[in-house]
């Protein structure tokens, strides 16, 4: 009874951790864009003004919950949730633990981009279905992104792929027991995290908003509940991107060598997608935002090629270990 | 017996979903239930014993192509017009004909599935045997894919550079 019981407990942490975490997220990110850019943030409400989470939780699900007139009213309604359900659905194959799964499939990568590709569609409807210019750019903008990096996503997993021979994840993290695959899958990581952060449109790839050229992008028109449903999505992709780092490139749930046995597994499995996180934000405060332009051809021009000189490289290397 | 009530369930969204795909005049919304539908099929090549192709069934068709129709759909700005053209096409008198002949083809296809022996699913294909067959004894049809791939690359390529020489 316990075995079977185990994946619904697990997914039910997982969807209050998302939630929760995603709130503090909101209010850690703040307070440390403050910090690098020699300014408070958010610091008046209960101590480190953690209490500005609540504020804000308040604030939105008290705003009226108003569709637009000339909105299409239903794909209007509908496109928030997509991201959220999408990105939740990807956890479902992240490996937090030994044995700490909900789902051990053996397409569990394929799974993960299939997920993330899927929640594209958010930012996509959301933008048409506001029946606004601004929002019709952005949704144009993030499906020739989204579209874009997802190619040069998958490509640059492949190397691992390889080394592996599989897609479950719990091989990939079993996989490298001896070396983490940062280090042998130096290209691989660089194309992963670039395309991560385009993938969850982050600054400095938020094209997709991009303030100060298109009001607020896609979700100009949304509010109250259902904006907020706009930031769970992004926070989540946020998360689950920094767990795929941890899992497939550093290691997953396994300490560096010799200091493993100090912490339990999950523990260091939640330092290293807290440390990822933070490199996430830190990128965010350091770089400025690229030209559509700039942003397309980094991907076509540098990132393709650097994926297929990664996927030639790994290949000749296992083939010639192998003879 | 789970299996059965899976599979009946997704292919009763798959048939739904493309009936309504086809008939709504809205482009957008039509495109919503083809996707439905797409996710659908994907249930099925899991439930069916084809972990992979369900998983690409996801990433490309869902995720990838959609886009792009939706993307095109987004720059065509249909609006109401678009909406009352399509319900203009919608006539008795243009349906019909491709209608009768799909009956026949659907009674054909209910007689052979009737006499078909054997049990719905079969052991799961794994990835590594897909490859396996598609670059062992299906490599040919592998080879003229990408001949064909290549030839949209660079025709496209072809009509954007004529683009930018008229100046942008």
């Amino acid at each position: 009874m316990a075995a079977e019981l185990k994946p619904v407990l697990l997914a039910l942490a997982i969807l209050l951790g998302g939630v929760g975490g995603a709130a503090v997220l909101t209010w850690w990110e703040r307070r440390l864009l403050g910090f690098w850019q020699d300014r408070y943030g958010p610091n008046r409400l209960g101590p480190f003004g953690i209490g500005q989470v609540v504020a804000d939780m308040i604030k939105l699900l008290t705003k009226d919950d108003w569709v637009p007139p000339f909105a299409d009213r239903v794909v209007f309604i509908f496109a928030p949730t997509a991201i959220v359900v999408a990105m939740m659905m990807g956890f479902a194959v992240v490996p937090f633990a030994p044995d700490v799964v909900i789902i051990d499939v053996n397409i569990g990568l394929l799974f993960f981009l299939g997920m993330t590709s899927l929640a594209v569609y958010s930012v996509l409807l959301g933008g048409l279905a506001s029946n606004n210019k601004y929002a019709l750019l952005g949704g144009l903008r993030s499906a020739a992104q989204m579209v874009s990096y997802e190619v040069f996503m998958g490509l640059s997993l492949m190397g691992i792929v390889m080394m592996t021979g599989s897609f479950s994840l719990v091989d990939i993290v079993a996989a490298q027991e001896d070396l983490w695959f940062c280090f042998s899958q130096v290209l691989g990581l660089l194309v992963f995290v670039v395309a991560g952060i385009a993938e969850s449109h982050r600054l400095p790839f938020d094209l997709p908003e991009a303030e100060h050229e298109l009001t607020a992008g896609f979700h100009t028109e949304y509010g109250g509940m259902k904006f907020a449903m706009f930031m769970l999505g992004e926070y989540l992709g946020l998360m689950l991107i920094s767990c795929m780092i941890v899992t497939l490139f550093f290691g997953g749930w396994m300490g560096p060598a010799y200091i493993d046995h100090w912490l339990p597994p999950i523990v260091w499995f939640g330092l290293k997608v807290f440390f990822v996180i933070n490199f996430f934000v830190l990128l965010r405060a350091a770089i400025p935002r690229p030209r559509y332009d700039q942003l397309m051809s980094l991907g076509w021009k540098i990132m393709l090629p650097i994926t297929l000189i990664n996927l030639v490289l790994t290949g000749w290397v296992l083939l010639s270990m192998e003879a | 017996m789970l299996e059965i009530i899976f599979f009946y369930l997704a292919a009763t969204i798959a048939l739904i979903a493309t009936a309504l795909a086809m008939t709504r005049a809205n482009a957008i919304h039509a495109l919503i239930y083809l996707i439905v539908s797409l996710l659908a099929v994907a249930v099925i090549f899991f439930l069916i014993g084809a972990p992979f192709a369900a998983a690409l069934e996801i990433v490309i068709y869902a995720g990838a192509i959609m886009v792009l129709f939706v993307f095109v759909i987004m720059m065509l700005n249909l609006g109401k017009e678009g909406d009352a053209r399509e319900r203009q096409w919608m006539q008795p008198r243009i349906w019909a004909g491709p209608v009768l002949l799909s009956l026949v083809l659907f009674a054909e296809l209910l007689y052979m599935i009737a006499n078909i022996e054997g049990s719905l699913s079969h052991p799961a294909v794994t990835a590594k045997e897909v490859g396996l067959s598609l670059f062992g004894p299906y490599v040919l049809a592998v080879e003229i894919a990408a001949m064909l791939l290549l030839a949209g690359l660079v025709g496209s390529y072809h009509l954007g550079r004529r683009y930018l020489e008229r100046g942008e």
